[in-house]
């Protein structure tokens, strides 16, 4: 890929997997490098396309159980993003999105589903959902900068040997499969729990996966209301009115 | 009471005599509504006489002294306290408290404060209505609502849709009318597609009330499809983000010009109420301008789904939208304050489809919009989906961000490179704004907390 060619950064189903605003993340990869002079586009890729394998990055965000299925059986009749990963190009997979990437899930209704099998997780229910802020200490070959973001999900996922957590939780729930891991690493492909949207929280993050698609580290680039944020979401919790585990509405008798 | 118990006057009569029969006017067929609606034109009680079980009666007083001690130690309307303390002194006070009245329940993701207040202001002419006007719309805010009309014969209470389930099962309405359906709070209630599912098998249990229901929104019409007599009405409705999936059977929705299906024959049913850009065909051929004085295009279609439920109790559209038209303002949203040199305008925006319709309202050149967003737990405190705004119609204002969750915010507003200035108190933005008119679009308690200390009531 040579210097004057334009980043595609795919956004996979955002009609099907964009509940919790992490399309946003594509945004945030499309501007960090379009601030450091790097032509990028956004492709949506929606239940009318067909899944090119042809972009350099690809995000996929979080929804409900019925739009996973629909998503599985979207990205397994057209497999453009299995031949992108094989050919090198770097996956952010969040909620949902790190779900259906296992190879095996398992959905409040209780039937199994066969995942797209590209990331060695498998998720089954948890009996409470796992509501709230969360921080996480990455693994430091990775990242340095701690991770923030707000957790909302029902699966509990399990990491197999053939992949690695992406972070250790300090604070929330994780994962939610009793080891204080959060999210998952495996090959370009990184999987978290995290809305917020998670990039816009962890530049670093972003960064990272740029540097992957890029094939090297970018120049640092500075955002005072990024570094505003993450003082407020990491300083203590205690800031904004609002750094709390959220408690979920009663359920009415 | 059966239909057959209708008949001639001096039955229709014994209907409408609550003190003799104890008879709940819920219970009529719902075929029979626009009989007993008809009925109660002219002959309907002004006020019904609530013969309460002592327990209730006990627990109503109660409620309400703890009501005024919450006023007089100034920590607020005292509305949720009052019905809450009444709920936990009686369990069964909601439905106790509807016993006798013509209840409609209001639900949906947005809307539901404005369409109650049209319904309350409509039926207002007919006999004393009770209302949750300032928007308190779970248990104790409905117990809180009605303890404070014990005569009023109608009801009409907003409800949030989460508790739906559990105030019809109380309360067992005349009417229920669903809105929309999409996503709002996330980190507090279902998701949309849950929450569909729960408002069916609600909607299964009530076959007494008739159901109003938004036949463009997918969610609302699956759940009203469990009514025994829907009544569709075509409101519009842009927001289709969180139904591209069939809530039946998960295949994707097809969508054309003139309506919506899916493979597995869930489709869009023919309306009898529609609104044609600002005019409503009535299921007789009848044609009404709207005019109404609140903006919007979801004002537009708060008040075609208000009309039809209105007629299903017997209220004329002309009669209806009288009152309607006269509307400027909805629990201080819309209205115009001054504060120093600025003319105010107070927005509310909760959720991605309700700022969308906001945004929509700006004066398309000029004038300062002050965003104040708030992270409190009932705003919902995960701000994700501040993401899934398209901010286009921000462009050109002077834009000033605050509250609470000012910082997230200005994260979303620097991505989308939309230059902003950037404070916490949101009534120092507006005092800091350019000269001009100053839209203030603000979540949930956000807005609440601005309208309290711009000193105005609703």
């Amino acid at each position: 890929m040579g210097a004057e060619s334009t980043v595609r950064i795919g956004l996979l189903l955002p009609d099907l997997l964009g509940t919790y605003g992490d399309s946003g993340n594509a945004t945030v990869l499309h501007q960090r490098l379009h601030r450091r002079g790097i032509p990028a586009q956004i492709l949506p890729i929606t239940l009318q396309d067909a899944v090119p394998a042809s972009c350099e990055l690809y995000v996929i965000g979080g929804g409900e159980d019925g739009a996973q299925r629909l998503a599985i059986r979207h990205l397994r009749k057209h497999e453009g993003l299995q031949r992108a990963v094989a050919a090198g190009s770097v996956v952010l997979a969040v909620c949902a999105g790190l779900q259906i990437l296992g190879w095996r899930l398992t959905g409040s209704d209780r039937v199994e589903h066969r995942g797209l099998d590209l990331l060695d997780v498998t998720t089954s229910p948890r009996i409470k959902r796992a509501v709230g802020e969360v921080i996480a200490k990455p693994q430091p070959d990775l990242l340095n900068a701690t991770l923030t973001g707000f957790e909302n999900h029902q699966g509990a996922t399990g990491v197999g040997p053939a992949a690695r957590p992406l972070a250790r939780v300090i604070r929330g729930v994780g994962n939610g499969a009793g080891d204080h891991s959060e999210g998952v690493v495996q090959g370009r492909i990184i999987g978290t729990y995290l809305h917020g949207p998670v990039l816009a929280r962890n530049p670093d993050l972003a960064d990272l996966l740029l540097g992957w698609a890029l094939g090297g580290p970018l120049a640092p680039l500075d955002m005072p209301s990024v570094t505003r944020l993450r003082a407020n979401r990491l300083g203590g919790g205690a800031l904004g009115g609002a750094g709390g585990r959220g408690e979920r509405a009663k359920r009415p008798s | 009471m059966r239909s057959a118990d209708l008949g001639g006057a001096g039955q229709t009569a014994r209907v409408l005599d609550h003190e003799l029969t104890g008879c709940l006017p819920g219970r009529v067929h719902p075929a029979d509504m626009t009989a007993v609606g008809l009925n109660l034109v002219n002959e309907g009680p002004k006020r019904i006489r609530a013969r309460l079980p002592l327990r209730t009666w006990l627990a109503v007083r109660v409620g309400r002294l703890a009501a005024r001690l919450s006023r007089a130690a100034r920590l607020g309307q005292g509305r949720i306290i009052g019905g809450r303390v009444t709920l936990l002194l009686d369990g069964r006070a909601l439905h106790r408290l509807t016993q006798g009245r013509t209840v409609i329940l209001v639900t949906g993701t947005n809307g539901k404060t404005t369409t109650t207040l049209m319904l309350s202001q409509a039926l207002g002419g007919r006999g004393a209505v009770a209302t949750n006007s300032g928007g308190a719309n779970m248990p104790d805010g409905l117990v809180a609502a009605l303890a404070a009309d014990l005569h009023a014969p109608y009801a009409v209470l907003e409800t949030d849709e989460a508790y739906l389930p559990v105030a019809a099962r109380a309360v067992r309405p005349a009417a229920i009318v669903l809105l929309n359906l999409s996503r709002d709070q996330l980190d507090r209630v279902s998701e949309p597609s849950q929450l569909e599912r729960s408002i069916r098998s609600t909607i299964a249990d009530q076959p007494q009330a008739t159901v109003i229901a938004n036949a463009d929104d997918i969610l609302v019409t699956s759940a009203a499809l469990a009514a025994a007599r829907p009544t569709w009405v075509a409101a519009g409705g842009s927001w289709h983000v969180d139904s591209a999936s069939c809530a039946r059977c998960g295949a994707e929705i097809t969508r054309r010009k003139d309506g919506w299906s899916c493979i597995c024959g869930l489709r869009r049913p023919s309306p009898s109420w529609t609104l044609d850009g600002d005019a409503v065909l009535s299921p007789s051929g009848g044609r009404v301008t709207l005019a109404l004085q609140l903006p919007g295009r979801a004002n537009q279609a708060n008040a075609v789904l208000a009309l039809a439920a209105l007629s299903s109790v017997g209220v004329s559209p002309p009669e209806a939208l009288q009152q309607i038209r006269a509307l400027e303002h909805v629990d201080g949203r819309y209205r115009i304050l001054a504060r120093g040199d600025h003319a105010v305008r107070l927005l509310l925006a909760k959720n991605p489809a309700g700022w969308a319709e906001t945004l929509t309202l700006l004066n398309s050149s000029a004038g300062t919009v002050v965003l104040a967003i708030n992270g409190h737990v009932a705003d919902g405190q995960d701000l994700s989906w501040l993401w899934d705004v398209c901010l286009d119609p921000l462009a050109g204002h002077a834009i000033i961000a605050c509250g609470g969750r000012a910082a997230d915010l200005a994260v979303r507003l620097d991505y989308a490179d939309l230059p902003h200035t950037l404070t916490q108190d949101p009534i120092h933005a507006i005092d800091v704004a350019p000269a001009g008119p100053v839209d203030v679009i603000a979540n949930y308690t956000a807005f609440r907390r601005l309208q309290n200390r711009l000193g105005h009531g609703r």
